[in-house]
């Protein structure tokens, strides 16, 4: 079997996503195992190439190019072509994408045109005697299931914020492949972008989730000034019962129903802690709860709590954090 | 406008997941199932779509045991004209059961076919662009807002921090996303309807597998609050640990 592994770079507009540099460390990390390289692909708009050449930190050792005026944003049907020729020369154990919207989109899709098996969401990959093992949540991360790969390549997406990229030294050699923009079967047209320029809930290292202790829609301002007091790696989250409730956008709501998160850390502040929402944060590395009921379950899974009243514990909080910043 | 709508059934999103004796599959004892709530979200846009065209009939379809009767009865009471089991036992492998769903679907006339963006068991996210690159139909994927007119659509799929926007022709494959719509419930009229309403059902043979689940375990318990403090006065000691322990900020 070939040792080799292949890492999907995704940019947007011609700008690498973090998830990109993820997924070729994910790739860089089961190639050393297997003791091969990392190979990327990466379409893009004019200028691609030289966008590449920060993946070699996280350990890419080559890295093919299509480049297209029309590749700056999805297309799905060029990437399937690029990959499917690219695996066709290159023999690899393994293809790896990012779980991000776009990699969820394109990997089973993927997996149909390579005929491979693919896992979506992996949060762990190892070998057992030659054959490639992941790990990934099910049930919204109630529960872990390991999973088994038979024939190459294995396919796997990545979950956003688990394979933290290294520092190497090096730039991938880069090699321009051709890629036809034509056949399109659907074609994306443009991106709206959210109200707020903010980060994705998923992909955020700081997530701040509000729940219905915030009383009213009104009342996020206050978590806003808490994320803005975090950085720019901080963002806002929000609990199913105010999604209903139609105070936020479906788009924040972490939980089984809504998007399952592993950041740094995780506020839950006037979230009680319902089964389907601690599935959906339960992997964040610390959890500080805020709640004035001290027999809310969100304490049972919290690394800090305060048992009071957010109004007063959240300003509170921002203010304090800013100083921490500002003199560390 | 004939919509193919794509189902399963799901544990409800309350449960608490325990792990089956075998080790490898969750304890279904106690477990109440449940139509997957992303594909009540198809399967109402699908009704729509039929409505506001006037003529057309919605199909639910689904890969399961028997016990998948019961969701079918359910989508056909919430307004699906038909029913389809695809009676097979499917595993994590999304990929035989793509293939069953493709091969069920390519003889049949249709302008749609609608998922759920994921079923919240295996939560693969897989089964909908598997179908469409099989059947070689274009598709959009998590779904939020959906137009359609002559032959022609044009799909809002959420994207971090916004939305693309994607333009198709029909056929084609769609994943519905919580936002496309609010679904109905089944009221008593359409419950009594349900049991007259046609469901066909084929024993189907998946393909072997190539990914097979070797475990399934319940997540490490957290411990728990170390620190629990009382009111805003505890907020510095808070950060305070936050930034020197657990250098989070």
């Amino acid at each position: 079997m070939s040792a080799n592994v292949l890492a999907l770079a995704e940019l947007r507009d011609g700008v690498l996503r973090s998830v990109a540099a993820e997924a070729v460390a994910a790739a860089r990390g089961l190639a050393d195992e297997l003791g091969g390289s990392v190979d990327v692909l990466a379409i893009g708009p004019p200028g691609t190439s030289e966008a590449v050449l920060a993946l070699g930190s996280a350990g890419a050792d080559r890295a093919f190019v299509a480049e297209d005026d029309s590749f700056r944003l999805y297309h799905p049907d060029a990437v399937l072509r690029a990959l499917e020729t690219v695996v066709a020369a290159g023999d690899y154990a393994a293809v790896v994408f990012p779980a991000s919207m776009q990699g969820k989109d394109l990997a089973p899709r993927a997996a149909v045109r390579l005929d491979a098996p693919l896992a979506t969401d992996v949060t762990g990959i190892a070998t057992d005697s030659g054959a490639i093992t992941a790990s990934r949540p099910v049930y919204a991360g109630k529960a872990m299931a390991d999973v088994r790969f038979e024939g190459a390549p294995a396919l796997l997406s990545v979950r956003p914020n688990v394979f933290k990229p290294g520092q190497r030294d090096g730039t991938p050699q880069v090699e321009s492949i051709d890629v036809a923009a034509e056949p399109a079967r659907q074609v994306v047209t443009g991106i709206e972008s959210a109200a707020r320029e903010s980060l994705d809930v998923s992909e955020a290292t700081i997530v701040v989730s509000g729940g219905r202790g915030l009383q009213d829609a009104d009342n996020w301002g206050m978590l806003e000034d808490l994320v803005d007091a975090l950085g720019p790696d901080a963002t806002i989250g929000a609990s199913r019962a105010v999604v209903d409730a139609g105070w936020r956008p479906h788009a924040e709501q972490v939980g089984q129903t809504g998007k399952v998160v592993s950041p740094s850390l995780y506020f839950a502040i006037g979230i009680s802690g319902a089964i389907q929402h601690l599935a959906g944060m339960r992997t964040a590395k610390v959890i500080v709860a805020v709640n004035k009921d001290p027999e809310a379950p969100i304490f049972n899974v919290s690394d800090y709590g305060i048992v009071g009243d957010l109004f007063e514990v959240v300003p509170r909080m921002a203010e304090e954090i800013r100083k921490v910043r500002n003199s560390g | 406008m004939n919509s193919i709508v794509c189902i399963k059934r799901v544990p409800d999103t309350e449960t608490r997941v325990r792990i089956g004796p075998d080790g490898k599959n969750i304890d279904p004892s106690g477990v109440k199932y449940v139509l997957n709530p992303y594909d009540e979200i198809a399967l109402e846009e699908a009704i729509r779509l039929k409505e506001q065209a006037g003529s057309g009939t919605v199909t639910v379809m689904t890969v399961g045991e028997d016990d998948s009767k019961e969701t079918l009865r359910t989508a056909l009471a919430m307004g699906a004209d038909e029913a389809v089991l695809l009676r097979a036992s499917p595993g994590m492998d999304a990929l035989p059961v793509a293939r069953a769903l493709a091969d069920a679907i390519r003889s049949r006339d249709f302008d749609l076919v609608m998922f759920g963006k994921q079923a919240v068991d295996d939560d693969n996210m897989q089964v909908p662009p598997m179908v469409a690159e099989l059947l070689e139909l274009p598709s959009a994927t998590v779904v939020v807002g959906l137009e359609v007119t002559d032959g022609r659509g044009v799909a809002r799929r959420e994207i971090e921090g916004g939305h693309e926007v994607v333009e198709f022709t029909m056929p084609a494959v769609i994943s519905a996303q919580k936002g496309l719509n609010e679904p109905r419930y089944p009221s008593l009229k359409g419950i009594m309807a349900a049991k007259k309403k046609p469901m066909e059902e084929v024993d189907v043979e998946l393909g072997a597998p190539r990914l097979s689940v070797e475990a399934i375990t319940l997540p490490a318990e957290r411990s728990g609050a170390g620190f629990k403090g009382e009111g805003a006065d505890a907020v510095p000691e808070l950060v305070r640990m936050l930034h020197q322990e657990a250098k989070a900020i």
